[in-house]
């Protein structure tokens, strides 16, 4: 049974968060391990497995990024591999377009930053954050919708299209992490959670 | 089912707690005189152990052997705890991973045998209340407590021959017992300061159900550093006016500890207040004011805050987004925390629940749930720490990140490197650094019994699970062959099974000491408590009094001596009160010509009030 089924929904990105939460908190009733407390211990393993992938469901299912990072691993028949990250090659022209980006920052690494630098930096990370922030948008709206109409001869394409998309999203965190990092924005150490 | 009771574990003060039956509302159970806190200390004596708040007592005068704040050395390795030590009068060494404490004689205990002594006493409380035997049990731990802490609190309750069904967070805890009435749905903050651990949970409440989104928080911090802040500054002061360093002192720093203890729960209700603390060569009087504890202990309120942000970031939950923030723990009663509470969260927060009971009233409401006796309220928690495993070049693979709903599981492949190979190693850490090396070892497993391959060959499944205790189980199937590996698990800290089975049996001969004989150590500690402070009484002030009534009051102190060494409760104890009332008026005396030097025209006795 795979995230979708669990919760009886069809293979579709588009989905109320709402009613998804609400079905979540009505299939915990039934599953928690709480609630089956009483039952004969050699029952526990199962129940405890049950719930576990209850929670994995939501958690697949509840961000529409990781919905879609969902998706793609259940398409390419990748979905054993629960929460490993899809980690395809950083897109050339975004490359490319970093190149500069990155030796100022290693400059910036090297030596330390000026003012005038500092705020550069902080100018370019704004940008970039924002062009994450389009990526987010564009995967979670128009992509999401277009899979969810699409005839069975284009999700192929589609998938495609994600997975880039996808991959653009992750390259530019990474990048904006550096830059926060470089700029000490970052908590000593503390690994930001890619909370989707 | 049988019966099922809340506990809350605290650093400073335990509680036991149930779900009345007709009232359906948690009640916290008092001991036998109407208390309802057991401070969680347990004084090892030659007569036996003794527990609370008669423990607490034992304090100055048996520093060495009176363990107290167990719980921040719970689940712990030496390398984590050392720093604090100094601050501890009893002996701690390393001991395989764990810690133990040494009693002097060549005794020596680990912190769940102590916990076990203080879960025990719980126990016995309830079974006494119920008039039957209690064998189950919720206790909670801090939030943040990672999978060895949580594992050391179970292992307590083994030894003390409960089982606990759950280990819940408690935060959490604290929001159910909110929730039972006082909560409307919506998203919750609960800022749980104790004595010496801190944590913050965001929960969304809706129908009953208590989804936690994100928690974060220290294990290390609490009440205690408060303390220990006014201790070091009370400690720099008494250098400067008396020219003598206490620090080394072990039974000074315990009257330090606790004078800067009770001080510091004065000034949550007065701006200022006057510490006294009678040692050998001199008595030490300072006054303290609110906002020179708020000085001391400014840093450390701040240092909450960060987990409070990262919660929220982690919640995806801007502070407008909180609809209600929850106090819980002793230590929220300091002004100061509540005005940054209120600041970082941008809402009063409210407290109309005991800080002090919540925690336990919570841990009833979750036994009731397990028990059935509840059907509409159900906890969604999260494991605080992400779980990885260790890759080449020492770095971490996140398996489980932190602040995934539990139950949770995770699978991962594992392969041979050389031909033949039958063993395969594998490192489990917890925490949120990129590198094994700044994350928690919690174990090395051994996955053993591969049949001998090719290198890359054997395909081993292991499945990472972490139960609703937050607590790691570890499976590990080879696919091939369908073999289930044998896996040998070597926790990296804690008890292996066989010394928690012999620690179940010695636990007996940590058998509280019987009514009488406890009675008997109490009165003969009253004694000579009462000798000590009337030898210095006389060293520092009895030319303030005249000669008759010097020698009526030498003549009391030999007769006290001569009754302590008896057998004789009562004798020690009517002896210890004819001292008291032969010393009334020269403690007056002494006060009076003490607070003229130090303090003008107040008299002592309105000083002695405000107290």
């Amino acid at each position: 049974m795979d995230h979708f089924e669990i919760f009886g929904l069809p293979r579709k990105l588009r989905l109320d968060a709402a009613e998804l939460q609400q079905r979540y908190y009505e299939l915990s009733r039934r599953t928690h391990p709480d609630i089956h407390q009483g039952a004969p211990p050699e029952d526990q393993a199962q129940i405890l497995e049950t719930s576990a992938r209850l929670n994995a469901a939501y958690r697949a299912l509840r961000h529409p990024i990781a919905r879609v990072e969902y998706l793609v691993r259940l398409e390419e028949g990748r979905e054993t591999a629960e929460g490993a990250a899809v980690k395809p090659k950083a897109p050339p022209e975004l490359l490319a377009e970093m190149f500069e980006l990155q030796e100022a920052l290693a400059e910036a690494k090297a030596g330390g930053l000026d003012a005038g630098g500092r705020e550069r930096l902080a100018a370019e990370r704004e940008q970039l954050l924002a062009r994450h922030r389009e990526e987010e948008e564009r995967l979670a709206g128009p992509l999401s919708e277009a899979w969810d109409a699409a005839a069975p001869a284009e999700r192929p394409r589609l998938i495609e299209a994600f997975k880039e998309a996808l991959a653009a999203r992750a390259y530019l965190r990474t990048v904006i992490d550096d830059l926060g990092a470089a700029l000490g924005e970052s908590q000593d150490g503390y690994v930001a959670n890619r909370r989707h | 089912m049988s019966r099922i009771v809340g506990i809350d574990l605290g650093t400073t003060n335990s509680l036991v707690a149930y779900v009345d039956e007709k009232t359906g509302l948690p009640r916290v159970i008092p001991d036998g005189e109407g208390q309802t806190l057991l401070p969680s200390i347990v004084a090892f004596t030659a007569d036996g152990v003794i527990v609370g708040a008669a423990a607490k007592r034992q304090l100055v005068r048996r520093p060495e052997t009176t363990v107290y704040s167990v719980k921040r050395l719970m689940g712990r390795g030496y390398e984590d705890v050392k720093e604090e030590l100094c601050y501890f009068p009893f002996r701690v060494r390393p001991c395989e991973g764990i810690v133990k404490i040494e009693l002097g004689g060549g005794r020596e205990v680990t912190p769940p045998e102590v916990s076990a002594i203080v879960l025990r006493s719980l126990k016995e409380r309830a079974e006494a209340h119920f008039a039957e035997p209690i064998e189950k049990a919720v206790v909670t731990v801090p939030a943040y407590f990672n999978d060895s802490q949580r594992q050391a609190t179970k292992d307590a309750g083994r030894i003390a021959g409960l089982d606990v069904v759950r280990i819940v967070n408690e935060p959490t805890a604290a929001s159910l017992a909110y929730g039972l009435h006082r909560l409307k749905d919506g998203v919750i903050a609960v800022y749980d300061l104790g004595g010496g651990t801190f944590d913050v949970s965001i929960l969304r409440v809706k129908d009953g159900i208590f989804e936690v989104l994100a928690t974060n928080g220290n294990t290390h911090l609490g009440g205690d550093d408060f303390d220990r802040a006014i201790v070091v500054w009370l400690l720099d002061d008494i250098l400067a006016k008396h020219g003598t360093y206490l620090g080394r002192d072990n039974e000074a720093m315990q009257e330090l500890r606790l004078a800067a203890e009770a001080a510091k729960v004065r000034l949550s209700a007065d701006e200022r207040t006057t510490l006294t603390i009678p040692f050998d060569a001199f008595t030490y009087h300072r006054e303290i004011t609110r906002r020179e504890l708020e000085a001391l202990i400014e840093r450390l309120v701040e240092s909450t805050l960060t987990p409070c942000r990262l919660a929220l970031a982690d919640a995806g939950i801007g502070p407008a987004g909180i609809d209600e923030v929850v106090l819980v723990g002793g230590s929220t009663r300091v002004p100061l925390v509540r005005r940054r509470v209120q600041e970082v969260f941008g809402r009063t927060p409210h407290s109309q629940l005991n800080p002090d009971e919540v925690v336990a009233l919570g841990a009833a409401v979750q036994a009731q749930i397990l028990a059935g006796g509840i059907t509409n309220m159900l906890l969604l928690d999260v494991t605080p720490l992400s779980l990885g495993i260790e890759t080449l070049g020492g770095i971490v693979s996140v398996l489980i990140p932190r602040n995934t709903t539990i139950p949770t599981s995770a699978r991962e492949m594992f392969t041979t490197s050389v031909d033949g190979q039958t063993v395969v190693d594998m490192h489990v850490v917890q925490g949120e650094r990129e590198l094994v090396r700044d994350c928690r070892s919690l174990a090395r497993f051994e996955l053993r019994g591969i049949d001998p391959m090719p290198a890359g060959l054997p395909k081993i499944e292991v499945m990472f699970v972490i139960d609703a205790n937050g607590i790691l189980q570890v499976a590990a199937k080879e696919l091939r062959t369908g073999k289930a590996a044998a896996i040998e698990v070597k926790p990296t800290y804690g008890l292996e099974e066989a010394e928690v089975e012999r620690m179940v049996e010695e636990s007996f001969a940590y058998a509280e000491a019987d009514v009488e004989a406890r009675l008997l150590i109490e009165s003969r500690n009253e004694a000579d408590t009462v000798i000590t402070h009337v030898g210095r009484a006389l060293r520092q002030g009895g030319e303030l009094v005249g000669a008759p009534e010097r020698a009526r009051i030498v003549a009391a102190l030999e007769e006290l001596t001569r009754a302590r060494a008896t057998d004789d409760r009562d004798l020690i104890h009517a002896k210890t009160t004819a001292m008291n009332r032969a010393t009334e008026h020269l403690a007056e005396v002494m006060m009076d010509a003490a607070l003229k030097g130090a303090l003008g025209s107040r008299r002592a006795a309105e000083i002695m009030e405000s107290k």
